[in-house]
């Protein structure tokens, strides 16, 4: 199964990407390989009929059945890629350009991180013809369907790219295109800001990635990925390697300090790009990481430490801050830097475990870590798909605003309720699986260990899933239960079939991967070993340890009773006569929807608990007298790293330079003076 | 030959001066016209006669010597314009300019690594102080038609250059070079309309209502 096929094309180079992409693609024989570059190219192409065609609406059904093809093709040859575990699938492309030939090639890490991106890149297109129909949006649709594509397929070129600099063309594709689909709703002052925040943070973050590779460049005297586990750690320039691909990727990946651009963005963009960004691009950036991480024969010490404890802060104040939100997308994206910061943690733990020489804690901490990704690549874009779906159906992404939708949304609403139940790890889903197994890892072997402080990820995860419950009680409750608190919640409908579909496809994955966690060890275990340089044997001691049989048969079982439950609560309503009466009435007779807890209100402890991580500016009347006036009550929840700062440090800068900007005042003789200069400078220079 | 090519090129010096000191639009577009011309000769006498050199000489004749300036000429009937009234900087400081210049040409020249064949011929010289001319009449003019002649000449002083060291003129580069002096001017002749047409006069100062606040 293994071999290389060069292409080698002798046009001085001029000809573009796709091309010789694509005329790689029909020579090679590995049908697996040619199959995900098919479905890349097939992404990467799929918005440009609807350039073209001036009928609304056709261009992006034949975007939408592309993407599905598509789909289809790579979810199915990544997951057999990752199955089979043979990692040298790969080809070259020679062409005539400095920075030397181009290689790509899929291990089965590679295959890992396109397995999800495939399979949500195509439910999201599906999702996109019922919630940015054509006809609605006739200006945006064009741009959103285009760059849709191209974003999945220059994520897929990020994960198969095996050589620097087309490792980071493939990256700003990815990260212009997501500007473009983030800025879908340009008109808006809060996206236009949103896109801002995002492009600065993601050009630093670029900026990082440029040094990497130079400085890769430097050791290895070529931009071609170094062999695996070739470079000593011990090298001054590893420190600096590793510390800009921590700010590069992590600047991607929305770690905590780092994190700054990710609630707006995720917040402003329409809801499959959120889905999209916040299931799929995030984890290009742990995949970053990741690779990065593989080139050195031994991860260094501090290494895995400071991810742990990225990923620890990460996790905590990410779900802290979701817990304060108020905007539905923007406590889901704070939820993504939640779960980030779980991979995190589980990275963390496994590269001390490879360091120290503790294999069992290693394999715990990879799996745990990829189990994670995946799961979180299921349930997040279950989760902002919902979050469209309640958007598109009330208008508004306040929670407060909403509420009494199950009963509007009768299908939504529990499609959502799957998500939120796997996003706080509750069984028969799938978001506890990977916990557990970084649970283990911190317990049997941090403690018999020389390393007993990594006993205390334990506690941790346990609190931040315990916030987690809460915050998803309060979206949960407040979005669905209750009666409407606004007349747009009191007149919602469901969205169309197109919407749900994706949805339910989602959630059916999360069942399945809950109940049958072997299928998720499956997926993961080939690459946990080919990563860690595992032996079979310690693969299987951990399989072992984890009871994930009686998992099966607990999580099943649970499921059965629960439908028990339901058919049997449902039958017993047909027969008995009910009394229909305002949810939380409390007892008084002419209740109003605004008596209601709202979500603000039910995490108000958690958000005071969290103090220091969450700001929270409130304004209100100080009541007086037995029956104060009317008054008003303002609550919003800050950005504390962004707004206190980051914005004061950048309006600092940009007073600095603003004598800069004298320069640039519309004389073009002037302009040319500048030139004129420049040469006669260089001109005169040491002659 | 070379003293021959050496005093055609004193007499392109000179007609940098003429532009210079020049405020009449048909003294210069022509002036730069028969510029034109006499870098079009020099090519064959530097290089041994074949048919291939005959071709690019007389391309280059009928591209810098003919049709650009008859592109240009048109333009100035279209936008009547006759002179350049007001420059940045007068005429006299810029010939005076032009001098100084011309004379750092002849310095920079002096010092620059340059192989020994070269060092004889005024090649060097003349390209720097012909692209310097016409970097200065870029900068002092404020017609966009002005503009156009400086970027010619400025053109004129890379094509000196170019002969220096193009041993047999590969014709790619040739072609190259010329075609890209046609879309140069092309677009600037887009530009130039469109420039008239929205500010209705072609003076580039204009263009500073473009700045954004």
């Amino acid at each position: 199964m293994s071999y290389d096929t060069s292409f080698h094309s002798d046009i001085y180079g001029m000809h573009t990407h796709t091309e010789s992409f694509m005329a790689a693609g029909w020579q090679t024989t590995d049908y697996l390989f040619a199959g995900m570059v098919a479905s890349v190219v097939l992404f990467g192409i799929s918005g440009l009929p609807g350039l073209f065609i001036k009928k609304p609406g056709w261009g992006q059904l034949i975007a939408t059945g592309i993407c599905v093809i598509a789909a289809l093709l790579g979810t199915g040859t990544a997951v057999q890629t990752v199955v089979t575990g043979s990692s040298t699938a790969g080809y070259l492309i020679d062409w005539h350009l400095p920075f030397g030939p181009c290689e790509f090639s899929a291990d089965p890490l590679s295959a890992l991180f396109l397995t999800p991106l495939f399979l949500a890149s195509g439910c999201c297109a599906v999702y996109a013809v019922a919630y940015w129909p054509a006809r609605e949006h006739p200006g945006s649709e064009k741009k959103l369907t285009f760059f849709f594509g191209l974003l999945s397929a220059a994520m897929a070129l990020v994960v198969l790219a095996r050589n620097g600099v087309v490792l980071l063309i493939a990256w700003e594709i990815m990260a212009l295109s997501a500007f473009f689909l983030l800025t879908t709703d340009q008109r808006d002052p809060d996206v236009q800001r949103a896109g801002m925040v995002y492009l600065i943070a993601t050009h630093i973050g670029t900026m990082a990635l440029f040094i990497l590779f130079a400085m890769l460049r430097g050791t290895t005297a070529s931009f071609a990925f170094p062999v695996p586990h070739s470079l000593s750690p011990d090298l001054g320039v590893a420190t600096v390697i590793l510390v800009t691909a921590l700010i590069g990727f992590g600047a991607k990946a929305g770690i905590m300090p780092l994190h700054i651009w990710l609630p707006s963005a995720h917040a402003n963009a329409p809801s499959h790009v959120s889905a999209m960004m916040s299931g799929v691009m995030l984890k290009i950036g742990v995949y970053g990481i990741i690779r990065t991480v593989s080139f050195f024969s031994l991860p260094p010490a501090w290494l895995g430490w400071l991810i742990l404890c990225l990923g620890g802060v990460s996790a905590l104040s990410g779900i802290a801050l979701a817990s304060a939100q108020r905007d539905i997308k923007r406590l889901l994206a704070c939820s993504s830097i939640e779960n980030i910061g779980i991979v995190f943690i589980g990275l963390g733990m496994a590269l001390i475990g490879i360091q120290t020489n503790t294999p069992l804690l290693a394999a715990f901490g990879l799996t745990g870590c990829f189990i994670h990704i995946l799961n979180h690549a299921l349930f997040k874009p279950l989760l902002f798909l919902g979050a469209g779906a309640i958007i598109h159906a009330t208008g508004t992404r306040e929670i407060d605003r909403m509420g009494g939708l199950s009963r509007r949304l009768p299908r939504t609403a529990p499609l959502f309720l799957a998500g939120s139940l796997a996003i706080c790890g509750l069984p028969p889903l799938n978001g506890f699986i990977g916990e557990l197994f970084l649970y283990l890892g911190a317990f049997n072997d941090a403690i018999s260990s020389p390393l007993p402080a990594l006993a205390l990820v334990a506690p941790l995860l346990a609190l931040v899933g315990g916030i987690a419950v809460i915050t998803f009680i309060k979206l949960f409750g407040t979005i669905f239960l209750g009666s409407p608190r606004s007349p747009e919640a009191a007149h919602a409908h469901e969205p169309p079939l197109a919407m749900l579909a994706p949805m339910s496809l989602f959630a059916l994955f999360c069942l399945i991967a809950g109940i049958c966690g072997q299928l998720l060890l499956r997926l993961v275990t080939p690459a946990v070993a080919s990563y860690a340089q595992l032996p079979p044997a310690i693969i299987d001691r951990m399989e072992s340890s984890v009871p994930l049989a009686s998992f099966t048969l607990l999580n099943l079982s649970l499921l059965l009773l629960i439908l028990a439950i339901g058919l049997f609560y449902t039958r017993q309503t047909v027969k008995l006569p009910c009394a229909t009466a305002a949810t939380w009435g409390c007892g008084y007779l002419a209740p109003t929807a605004r008596m209601q807890y709202t979500g603000t209100s039910f995490a108000e402890m958690a958000s005071n608990l969290f103090a220091p991580f969450v700001t929270v500016s409130r304004s209100g009347p100080s009541l007086s007298g037995p029956l104060p006036a009317a008054a008003r009550f303002c609550y919003a929840t800050t950005e504390s790293i962004l707004d206190r700062v980051l914005i004061p440090v950048f309006q600092a800068i940009g007073l600095a330079f603003s004598y800069l900007r004298r320069m640039q005042h519309g004389q073009m003789h002037l302009y040319m003076l500048y030139i004129f200069a420049t040469l006669f400078v260089l001109m005169m220079w040491r002659h | 030959m070379g003293s021959f090519a050496d005093q055609l090129l004193v007499l392109v010096m000179l007609i940098n001066f003429v532009m210079l000191g020049s405020s009449r639009m048909a003294l210069c577009i022509r002036a730069v016209a028969v510029q034109g011309v006499v870098l079009g000769l020099l090519p064959g006498l530097v290089h041994p006669f074949s048919w291939h050199l005959a071709g690019i000489t007389c391309g280059i004749i009928l591209a810098k010597g003919i049709v650009i300036p008859y592109l240009i000429n048109d333009a100035v009937r279209k936008a009547q314009i006759r002179r350049e009234i007001e420059p940045f900087i007068g005429y006299v400081p810029t010939l005076i300019l032009g001098a100084i210049f011309t004379t750092l040409a002849f310095v920079f020249a002096e010092k620059l690594p340059l192989a020994p064949e070269h060092r004889e011929l005024l090649f060097v010289p003349a390209s720097i102080a012909t692209l310097m001319s016409g970097f200065l009449i870029l900068t002092t003019r404020k017609k966009a038609i002005s503009q156009v002649i400086g970027y010619l000449v400025l053109e004129n002083g890379i094509f000196i250059f170019g002969l220096l060291l193009t041993e047999a003129m590969p014709v790619m580069v040739e072609a190259g070079a010329l075609l890209d002096l046609l879309v140069g001017i092309f677009v600037m002749g887009i530009v130039i309309n469109h420039i008239s047409r929205e500010f209705s006069s072609i003076d580039t100062s204009r263009l500073r209502a473009l700045k954004e606040e």
